[in-house]
């Protein structure tokens, strides 16, 4: 199996705050990989780092061909392979959601104006929210604020998907319906990095969970090593019911 | 000490100072446009460009901020006749204009640029968007909306303010009421005259203006609520 992300010995600091010390891992075509720890262990750098929204010290990044970690990458045609889906949504306020996925199709794949209406309103099917298209963000709710903002990056037919803490700001029924996007999106075959507190989706969802610790991966396997943790660490941090 | 007033002697000259309100107009609304081209990417410049842009738009701004707006203009206007370039007081005027409002737009908008969150550039940088589209798409119009108030009376300040161009003879409301003043001898009556025109001019640019704004503004148009 061809791997889509191969992280290898990845070191990155923020000045003298070393953030990730060696990671290495690998995800494969159609993959989901769940992204587990505490809080300023590194995951949230780690996913910035594939996106090449940090640039790192050591080590090597590949990214569906891309050689991440060379100063030469051309970030824009990797950007057109990498979906990714912040916290925050950071849908734009001024713009309609359908407007919001026009967006980048209009002006990166310069889509014409009612193909790339065609293609909201299929993204948008996709996450259950045809009818708000005509809505602007401040009227949705954060759970659906948060499908859009993944119609979006949808919308751009990403061959891999990053998510970061994508329901850390929802409540929890909000979150159910966010996570039911991903499963589905998960179940279509598409590619996933998604860092999470949800042990429950990652045990369920993921073919392979990273737990990292103190900027590195600490322990790596199926959702089921959550059951049987090797390490202390992992232990604990289950344990605490995080 | 009574004075006689007398607006009857000016019933003559209605057409001057339409014609001179018409003027003003026009050199308003010519250096408001090009103003606020220069003074947004002078702004986008301090923002975002390399050191010496940085350094270049803020000597700029400075000088223009802390000089009067009437030497500015004689500057220009010698200025350029001093390097042999011939060119009409008006369009002096306009260049001086917009000079002076380029600097003052730059500040106002350079305030909105950064109320616009990092993550919005991020999110669009994520998409691929290039810097200019960036710009174009996500930034400018979020930034401008969310200063547009200090804009518009920025632009009515700087319609009063074009009087002083009669300096240079450009010809506007405020030259084309010196011109009266000394054929009627009414001084009194013109200059109460050309007031109240300059106040019907400042309502104006503000409904002009207004109605760009909800133009352009689409979202605040249909929701009525504040970015
Ligand atoms: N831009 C930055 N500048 C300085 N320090 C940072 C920056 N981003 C993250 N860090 C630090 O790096 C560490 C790891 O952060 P992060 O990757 O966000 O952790 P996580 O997502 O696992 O909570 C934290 O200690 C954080 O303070
Ligand atoms: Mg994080």
């Amino acid at each position: 199996m061809s791997a889509v992300v191969r992280l290898h010995n990845v070191h990155k600091s923020f000045g003298s705050h070393k953030v990730l010390e060696g990671v290495s891992f690998e995800v494969g075509r159609g993959e989901v990989a769940a992204v587990i720890g505490q809080s300023g262990s590194g995951k949230s750098t780690a996913l910035r780092c594939i996106n090449a929204l940090e640039t790192i010290e050591h080590g090597s990044i590949d990214v569906c061909g891309h050689a991440v970690h060379d100063p030469k990458l051309d970030r824009r045609s990797l950007r057109r392979d990498v979906g990714i889906v912040f916290q925050s949504y950071n849908l734009f306020p001024h713009l309609t959601v359908e407007q919001n996925i026009m967006l980048a199709p209009t002006c990166v794949k310069a889509l014409p104006k009612a193909k790339a209406r065609e293609l909201a309103r299929e993204v948008l099917a996709r996450v259950g929210l045809e009818a708000k298209a005509e809505n602007y963000p401040e009227q949705l709710s954060g759970g659906q604020q948060q499908r859009v903002a993944i119609a979006r990056s949808l919308a751009m037919q990403p061959k891999l998907m990053l998510f970061d803490e994508v329901t850390s700001a929802l409540d929890p029924q909000l979150t159910g319906e966010v996570l039911k996007v991903m499963e589905d999106l998960a179940r279509g075959g598409m590619t996933m990095i998604l860092v999470t507190h949800e042990m429950a989706f990652a045990r369920k969802v993921a073919s392979q969970v990273i737990y990292m610790h103190k900027g590195k991966v600490w322990e790596t396997g199926p959702g089921s090593m959550l059951d049987a943790p090797k390490t202390a660490e992992l232990a604990s941090f289950v344990g605490s019911g995080l | 000490m009574t004075y006689e007033f007398d607006f009857s002697a000016l019933l003559p000259y209605w057409r001057e100072f339409a014609w001179g309100a018409l003027l003003t107009l026009q050199l308003s609304a010519l250096s408001t446009v090009l103003g606020f081209i220069l003074g947004t990417l002078c702004a986008i410049g301090r923002a975002d460009g390399p050191r010496w842009v940085k350094f270049l738009v803020a000597c700029y701004v400075e000088v223009i901020r802390n000089t009067p707006l009437l030497v500015q203009v004689f500057i220009v206007y010698f200025g350029i006749a001093t390097l042999g370039i011939r060119v009409s007081a008006n369009m002096a005027a306009v260049i001086a204009l917009v000079v002076n409002v380029g600097a003052y737009t730059s500040e106002i908008v350079r305030a909105g640029l950064e109320s616009v969150h990092k993550s919005q550039l991020e999110a669009a940088d994520c998409l691929g968007l290039s810097r200019p589209q960036i710009y174009w798409h996500v930034v400018l119009r979020p930034a401008v909306e969310r200063v547009y108030p200090a804009l518009t009376s920025q632009y009515v300040l700087l319609m009063l303010a074009s009087s002083i161009t009669s300096q240079i003879s450009a010809e506007e409301l405020t030259a084309v009421a010196n011109r009266i003043q000394s054929d009627t001898f009414r001084s009194f009556e013109t200059y109460i005259v050309v007031g109240v025109i300059y106040l019907a001019l400042s309502f104006v640019v503000r409904i002009a203006l207004g109605l760009f704004g909800l133009a352009v503004f689409v979202r605040r148009r249909k929701l009525g609520t504040a970015l």
